[in-house]
């Protein structure tokens, strides 16, 4: 399916194009204007997606929506494209998502508001150009492009220590990338000239050095990830972001250190994932219950919702390199329902946080009283984060927990604890909050939701909801292209 | 033997040097009001040359003055680029010149004889031209260095600069009588087929190699031979600063390439300057990435970048083979692009009595202008080498020779030092962007300034997006020249 109506490519260039307009419109006198058409942009954009679900054949295996065009001759790079199940899955989520940050920055950015808006819409773009790409350069251009607008969100909207947390953001992220820019040329050189996916993952490696690739590889998606113990950037980024960077961050760029490993690792490298593959558990594991420990500590809820991320994010990984069908698809909806429930939990603090300008638990109690309507939603989420039957995180926990037991019991016992571990910090945080007398003059003066916090939280109280109830739409998609995968990782690539 | 030489492969110069000689004599009678007459003049003279150049381009390597000289594809792809260059250096230093009683004759004088000379190390093919070009280039670069007289800071600068020029220049001819010693004759083509009959290794050869790798390392400001770049970045007015950091090192990979490639590109020297360049751009990567953090003035923070940019180039010359001579080319041509942005910035930031030279002085700069904030960010992710700017290609193209020649190792040494490159590049993003303005003074340069900033800046993100054709370009001249 070479020929057809470019869609993969709208769904890239349409937010990027809007930036570029959102951008033009210059100065903060035109605010209005650069917020309409970023949100016009964001809608579009979401839009152009959709068709990527109504005519996905999910019985189909490989890819689909292929576009293909030459780019560097002489390097023989090209714009390729095209998605299975899994980077679908991903893409809906991005657009989704970057419909829900340009609401929910409407009347919270005064400051530079095009320069914001447009960071998010280039953001989104590049994301989405990531989860599409069949070419490796390709893959890595838009998977590097996306640091630039991050940077400028957490160093120009964020906190206090803005600086220092965009910095280390930036240099982390960036020193685990480059190894694999290494890696990839010197598959470039082996595969006799080409940075096609499809042919490297036909591509015979030795042992030595498909576990040099699988090192090279694992620092970028591991510090994208993030995995203990290269995860401290997170919490620094997501306490200084602006909501809307958290809210991304969060829910969509740590995924591309996930999807990283399934496009990349996996295919690429199998013999060394199988290998190395206790090793990634572990540190899943030591995520999963260590940094679930850290959390129940943390004063700040902004920090212990990012903590609570890279324990959810231990899920991800466990799920990935147990290498059967349940973890994975468990490992994949998992991802998917993590960006609804960590990008809802940080808009929620974003509300308190606009209304008293802190992020300290200390600094709350009986929010309840005075938002009752928030406190409601907030609570849907923290059940979410928790793992409640009947919510999305639900189904991915289980999913990923039945996957681990077929591997090793003990895996599925360790994993397990985070249903205790999650219960208490996410429940605790909670109480402290919202439950209680009104503990002081900010509380009791607060105003329930607006009319755009209430579209936004409620729009992904309903995506938590219909994920949890009935996963199957999104379960459908992925069956052929997990079974796909796990196949072909299967198979030895050694020569 | 030709009697009647054709002189037509050195058109451009004849004809830069002639416009340079009437520049001289007409700036003499113009008054100091009308000075954009001389002003006028030098870009002619260079658009002049450009059109000439472009005109009498041919594939096919074109010899003149007893095979002393040489008109290549090479040659022509890099004069073409010099040209732009120079005017574009012209056009950012103007008003900067005019605010310190510089813009003077001499001025485009010097521009116009150092322009000429690198053409005449570009062109070289013969050991004395490419020595000619070298000195017309760097006596032209030491008196502008100076030209500030009552700046004490330019005149040690340009002293420094001097002595230690004429030392690498020394070395350089001591390396090169060797050459004339060993094999009998200075001329380059005739060089490689001595050297090749000869098949083995020769000692005066070898000794000859190790002088001559010292002397390139003093002009293109390798480390450990780096010493003067910093201080002449630092010392020189910034308008000079422009020039010297930006279109000599394409002259100067001409002359790497005329001297180490064509000359003694045999089998058994290449093993020989092969660990010598490995030396040299390994240290160059880590001192000048290293050192580039602690400076708190951006014109030497710009000099140590050199330094490690300069790393870059080696190691694609080092890679000895097509891919690797294409990739340094891009990566300096994207080099000298890279500067002319960074450099300009600073002179359009400056005012009279005012050098934004620190990097404090960048404070804020998108409060204060978002667009240059925005130009001196892709110059600076360019630098840093991150896509989708074009300065990742330049890296990405080098890494690749570099892995290709079986040097896996050294691609993950230049990585890790472009990560601590990177650094001090986001360090300027975040005072543009993150911080408050220090300074309020609008920027208002003048439209001619605007446009090619603009372009400037914009053809990071461009080439960032399209590079092939300019990949293509330089894969394609380096083929038709060697």
């Amino acid at each position: 399916m070479l020929l057809g109506f470019p869609l993969l490519s709208l769904a890239i260039w349409v937010p990027i194009l809007a930036g570029i307009l959102v951008l033009a419109t210059g100065s903060d006198r035109n605010a209005g204007a650069a917020r309409v058409i970023a949100l016009a942009g964001a809608v579009l954009g979401f839009a152009v997606t959709l068709p990527l679900y109504t005519r996905f054949d999910s019985l189909a295996g490989g890819f689909q929506f292929m576009e293909f065009a030459p780019w560097i001759g002489s390097f023989n790079v090209n714009y390729y494209l095209g998605i299975d199940g899994i980077s679908l899955l991903l893409i809906l989520l991005n657009s989704f998502i970057t419909v829900l940050v340009v609401i929910a920055g409407w009347g919270v950015i005064k400051e530079r508001v095009a320069q914001y808006l447009s960071a998010f819409l280039f953001l989104s773009g590049f994301m989405n150009g990531a989860f599409s790409a069949l070419d490796a350069l390709l893959f890595y251009v838009f998977f590097e492009a996306t640091l630039i607008p991050m940077f400028l969100i957490i160093g120009v909207w964020g906190g206090p220590n803005r600086v220092y947390a965009a910095v280390k953001f930036f240099l982390y992220t960036l020193a685990g990338s480059l190894l694999t820019l290494v890696a990839l040329i010197y598959l470039y050189n082996v595969s006799g000239g080409s940075f096609s996916l499809l042919d490297y993952y036909r591509l015979p490696l030795s042992f030595p050095a498909q576990i040099l690739i699988f090192i090279a590889f694992f620092l970028a998606f591991a510090v994208k990830v993030p995995m203990w113990p290269v995860h401290t950037w997170l919490p620094d980024a997501h306490v200084e972001a602006p909501t809307g960077g958290s809210v991304v961050l969060a829910a969509m760029m740590l995924k591309l250190g996930a999807y990283g490993f399934i496009r990349l690792s996996l295919p690429i490298v199998p013999d060394a994932s199988y290998y190395l593959a206790g090793f990634v558990i572990a540190l899943s594991l030591i995520a999963v219950v260590y940094i679930g420990l850290v959390s129940l500590v943390q004063a700040d809820m902004k920090k212990l919702i990012a903590y609570s991320s890279i324990s959810h994010m231990g899920f991800v990984t466990l799920g990935i390199f147990i290498f059967n069908v349940n973890g994975m698809e468990g490992a994949i909806i998992q991802m998917i329902s993590h960006g609804f429930i960590s990008g809802a939990l940080f808009l929620c603090v974003g509300v308190l946080y606009d209304r008293v300008h802190s992020r300290m638990i200390a600094d709350y109690g009986g929010v309840v009283n005075t938002m009752p309507v928030f406190a409601a939603l907030f609570m849907l989420f923290a059940m979410a984060n928790v793992g409640l039957p009947g919510t999305s995180g639900f189904v991915g926990e289980l999913l990923v927990i039945l996957g681990a037991v077929k591997a090793s019991f003990w895996y599925a016992a360790v994993a397990a604890t985070t249903l205790v571990f999650g219960a208490a910090y996410t429940l605790w945080m909670y109480k402290r909050v919202v439950f209680g007398a009104v503990a002081n003059h900010h509380v009791a003066a607060l105003s329930d939701l607006g009319f755009r916090e209430f579209l936004v939280l409620g729009l992904l109280a309903v995506a938590v909801l219909a994920m949890g109830v009935w996963p199957n739409p999104f379960a459908e998609v992925l069956h052929v292209s997990v079974s796909d995968l796990l196949s072909h990782v299967s198979q030895s690539k050694l020569p | 033997m030709q009697y009647i030489t054709p002189l037509a492969p050195a058109y451009p110069e004849l004809f830069l040097l002639a416009m340079a000689c009437v520049i001289l004599l007409t700036d003499l009678f113009v008054s100091d009001d009308n000075r954009i007459i001389t002003y006028a003049l030098a870009q002619l003279a260079l658009a002049g040359s450009l059109v000439i150049t472009y005109l009498t381009a041919s594939a096919e390597p074109q010899l003149t003055f007893n095979g002393m000289f040489v008109d290549d594809l090479m040659s022509d792809v890099l004069k073409l680029l010099l040209y732009v260059g120079v005017m574009t250096v012209l056009v950012y230093s103007r008003d900067y010149l005019t605010a310190r009683g510089m813009f003077r004759g001499e001025f485009f004088v010097l521009v116009l004889f150092a322009t000429l000379g690198m053409m005449v190390m570009i062109s070289a093919n013969h050991l004395l031209t490419l020595y000619l070009g070298l000195e017309l280039l760097t006596l032209s670069l030491y008196s502008m260095v100076a030209l500030q007289r009552d700046s004490a800071v330019a005149t040690e600068a340009a002293m420094k600069y001097f002595v230690l020029g004429s030392l690498a220049s020394g070395m350089l001819l001591y390396g090169m009588s060797m050459l004339y010693g060993a094999t009998g004759t200075l001329e380059i083509t005739q060089l490689a087929e001595t050297i090749l009959d000869r098949g083995a290794k020769d000692v005066v050869l070898v000794f000859a190699l190790v002088f001559i790798v010292a002397g390139l390392g003093f002009k293109l400001g390798a480390v450990p031979f780096h010493m003067w770049v910093p201080d002449v970045y630092h010392g020189a007015p910034t308008a000079v600063t422009l020039f010297i950091g930006s279109v000599p090192k394409l002259a100067a990979f001409a002359f790497i390439m005329r001297l180490l490639v064509q000359g003694l590109g045999a089998e058994q020297l290449v093993e020989e300057w092969q660990p010598m360049l490995i030396v040299l751009a390994v240290l160059s990567l880590a001192i000048g990435n290293v050192t580039a953090i602690a400076q708190t003035n951006l014109k030497r923070m710009l000099a140590y970048s050199t330094i490690g940019h300069m790393g870059f180039l080696l190691l694609g010359i080092l890679s000895g083979d097509l891919v690797g001579y294409s990739a340094a080319m891009f990566y300096v041509v994207i080099y000298v692009l890279m500067n002319l942005g960074a450099f300009g910035m600073i002179l359009l930031l400056s005012r009279g009595g005012f050098e934004a030279e620190n990097l404090e002085d960048f404070k804020g700069l998108n409060a204060r202008s978002p667009w240059y904030a925005f130009m001196m960010l892709l110059l600076m992710f360019s630098m840093a080498g991150v896509p989708p700017t074009v300065g990742f290609y330049a890296k990405l193209l080098v890494l690749q020779a570099v892995i290709n020649a079986g040097y896996v190792w050294l691609a993950v040494i230049a990585v890790l030092f472009s990560l601590i490159g990177a650094f001090y590049y986001l360090r300027l993003v975040k005072l543009m962007y993150f911080d408050a303005p220090r300074d309020t003074a609008p920027i208002a340069p003048r439209s001619d300034v605007r446009v090619l900033m603009s372009a400037n800046g914009l053809a990071m993100l461009v080439f960032g997006v399209l590079p092939d054709p300019l990949m293509t370009l330089f894969i394609y001249s380096i083929q038709a020249s060697l």
